[in-house]
């Protein structure tokens, strides 16, 4: 293919070039129990097309019914992003024909979005340092996703080449709100960071609205990046190009390095950029040309005559406003600060998506360092191993706490506690439970491990010989016996003490 | 929305024609660019009435904030959900390929 040989212009040498401009659209589903504009559920995953009824099914005569909770999500949002929200505003059909819009228009927002003018801080490291970057936001408006089409024949199973497709329409009036950037000018060398920082940022603050699920990987949250190219920072914006379908944060930054290099490579060969869409394709990491965008009077937008107006009245908008969560890059902040930690080890329980249930377990009782060891060790393990969400294993920050509480009494110890665990998250109860009913203890009387020494000493006489020598390492080998002998149950510093003790040696 | 009543073009009407997905022939494309300019200049005569302290309005009841609560009702079944379709396949509507993105 023509495109996989593109030419791309080195990216210093870009740089040195051009300056670029960014915009992003970022298309957010909502996690209301129900669709937009009907009350069809909104569950993950449902056998096709039964998440249906005739209004998200486009059938004639059915009319929209809209969510309140969409519409406060998308006012929360916007006010989490510093926006102004609207006193008065409508929905617009945006015409179009696609399978998988059975409707044969989306009801979207045009020239009255709900939510505008606002502005994120982003913070994205460089080799001298982090650093915070304000990309302002144009608007936030409220609309419907579509259904999801599978296309099928052909040799490649995408839409080129396939003989027919099939829709499932359980998708389709889910709500989604489309976050718009301003153009995001003064960014340089490190537009690629600032984009996904961007990003990045936006989705801490969606996940802390508790307004989506947020998980690119499953497309609650979709990104279409546009790029630009001009000689330099004070040249009116270039022609741009959109591309879609990037879908991790890691793409987000590819995606516009590579539409740098290879729109610099154009330019400085003479050609132009075409403003059309782009695909971007994860496994080779380039885009390729779509369609020439429509232009926006081909959608023939216009009011939509079947939902009445919203005047959010200013009383709504401050109520709304006083149930915003603190800023998550402040919180952030102020919790490393809290726990003595640096930004890596905050970014490890961040990443994790720990930050919540590491809070809420040290304000159970346990240690910072505990806390933070048990959800992205051991728990981030086995959300890992069944592919669920660490929140979603049923164990309580509590719980993790009196875990930890035992470990560090000596009722358990450390590879003791991951059973205890495990029998939690099996459902046989509390880790006290847990403990009594499994017979986890750690042997802390004297008696039965004085006679797993005994007998371990007696088995190898050598060692006990080197040990009375003097040489204390070799203790090693009896207290794996020890260890062993118990199942695990013995606390292997005591025993350690008890074999000095027996065989009458200073450790 | 245009301004300029009266004129429509014959090549008006065929980019709508594409927008609508309708083939439209010779004597259509005449025909529909005079009907058209006709309504234009129909609607347009609104404007005389309408003065500059009328606001513009697209719904004629005076009502907003119309909302319903974030509570699932009953859905079509599968079968329902189908029973229209001209084609189904695995539970899903099936559709003649899909071209325009080429």
């Amino acid at each position: 293919m023509s495109q996989a040989t593109m030419e791309l212009m080195d990216f210093d040498e870009a740089m040195a070039r051009f300056d670029p401009v960014l915009g992003l659209e970022v298309h957010v589903e909502l996690s209301t129990a129900t669709k937009m504009f009907c009350g069809c559920p909104t569950t993950f995953g449902a056998e096709p097309n039964t998440q249906v009824c005739p209004v998200c099914l486009g059938l004639p005569g059915a009319l929209p019914a809209l969510n309140r909770m969409g519409v406060e999500s998308a006012m929360r949002i916007g006010l989490a992003l510093h926006c102004e929200v609207a006193e008065w505003c409508r929905f617009a059909r945006k015409n179009y024909f696609y399978p998988d819009m059975p409707k044969n228009f989306q009801t979207s927002q045009y020239d009255e979005p709900i939510c505008s003018d606002g502005w994120i801080d982003v913070d994205y490291d460089t080799p001298e340092g982090r650093r915070t970057f304000r990309v302002g936001i144009e608007r936030a408006h409220m609309e419907e996703d579509t259904g999801k089409n599978v296309h099928l024949g052909g040799a490649t199973g995408r839409i080129h080449g396939a003989d027919y497709s099939l829709v499932d329409y359980n998708r389709a009036g889910i709500p989604l709100i489309e976050i718009v950037t301003k153009p995001i000018e003064g960014a340089g060398r490190y537009a690629p960071e600032v984009a996904r920082a961007y990003v990045s940022a936006l989705r801490d603050l969606l996940r802390a609205l508790e307004v989506s699920d947020v998980r690119m990987e499953q497309g609650s949250l979709r990104c279409d990046v546009n790029v630009s190219l001009r000689p330099s920072a004070d040249a009116p914006f270039g022609t741009r190009s959109e591309t879609k379908n990037v879908n991790s944060l890691r793409s987000v930054e590819r995606s516009v390095r590579y539409e740098i290099g290879r729109q610099a490579a154009l330019l400085a060969g003479g050609g132009r950029v075409v403003q059309e869409t782009r695909h971007w394709h994860e496994d080779t990491g380039l885009t390729t040309s779509g369609r020439s965008k429509e232009e926006a009077e081909d959608y023939r937008y216009f009011p939509e005559p079947d939902l009445v107006p919203i005047a959010p009245s200013r009383e709504w908008v401050e109520a709304l406003r006083a149930t915003l969560p603190e800023n998550p890059a402040a919180r952030r902040n102020r919790l490393a600060a809290a726990w003595g930690i640096g930004e890596l080890e905050m970014s490890t329980v961040v990443n994790a998506g720990a930050l919540d249930l590491v809070e809420a377990t040290i304000a159970a009782g346990a240690d910072q360092a505990a806390a933070r060891k048990w959800w992205t060790g051991e728990l981030a393990r086995v959300a890992r191993e069944r592919g669920v969400e660490l929140r979603d294993l049923a164990i309580t920050p509590a719980q993790v706490a009196e875990v930890e509480a035992l470990v560090q009494a000596g009722t358990v110890n450390d590879k003791l506690a991951r059973q205890v665990i495990e029998g939690v998250l099996a459902g046989e109860g509390g880790p006290g439970e847990v403990v009594a009913a499994r017979g986890l203890a750690v042997v802390s009387d004297d008696g039965p491990l004085l006679a797993a020494i005994d007998d371990a000493l007696a088995a190898q006489p050598d060692v006990a010989e080197k040990i009375r020598g003097g040489k204390v390492q070799a203790a090693g080998a009896i207290v794996g016996a020890v260890m062993k002998a118990t199942r695990g149950q013995a606390d292997a510093a005591r025993v350690r003490e008890l074999i000095f003790q027996r065989l009458g040696v200073e450790a | 929305m245009p301004e300029t009543a009266g004129a429509i073009t014959r090549e008006q009407v065929a980019h709508l024609g594409r927008l609508a997905r309708l083939s439209l022939t010779e004597d259509e494309l005449d025909r529909y660019s005079a009907q058209l300019a006709d309504i234009v200049a129909a609607v347009a005569r609104v404007t005389e009435v309408a003065t500059p302290d009328v606001p513009a309005t697209s719904h004629p009841m005076p009502l907003q904030n119309v909302f319903r609560d974030d509570v699932p009702r009953p859905c079509l079944s599968q079968e329902q959900a189908l029973a229209g379709a001209p084609d189904a396949e695995d539970g899903r509507f099936r559709v003649p390929r899909i071209l325009d993105e080429e």
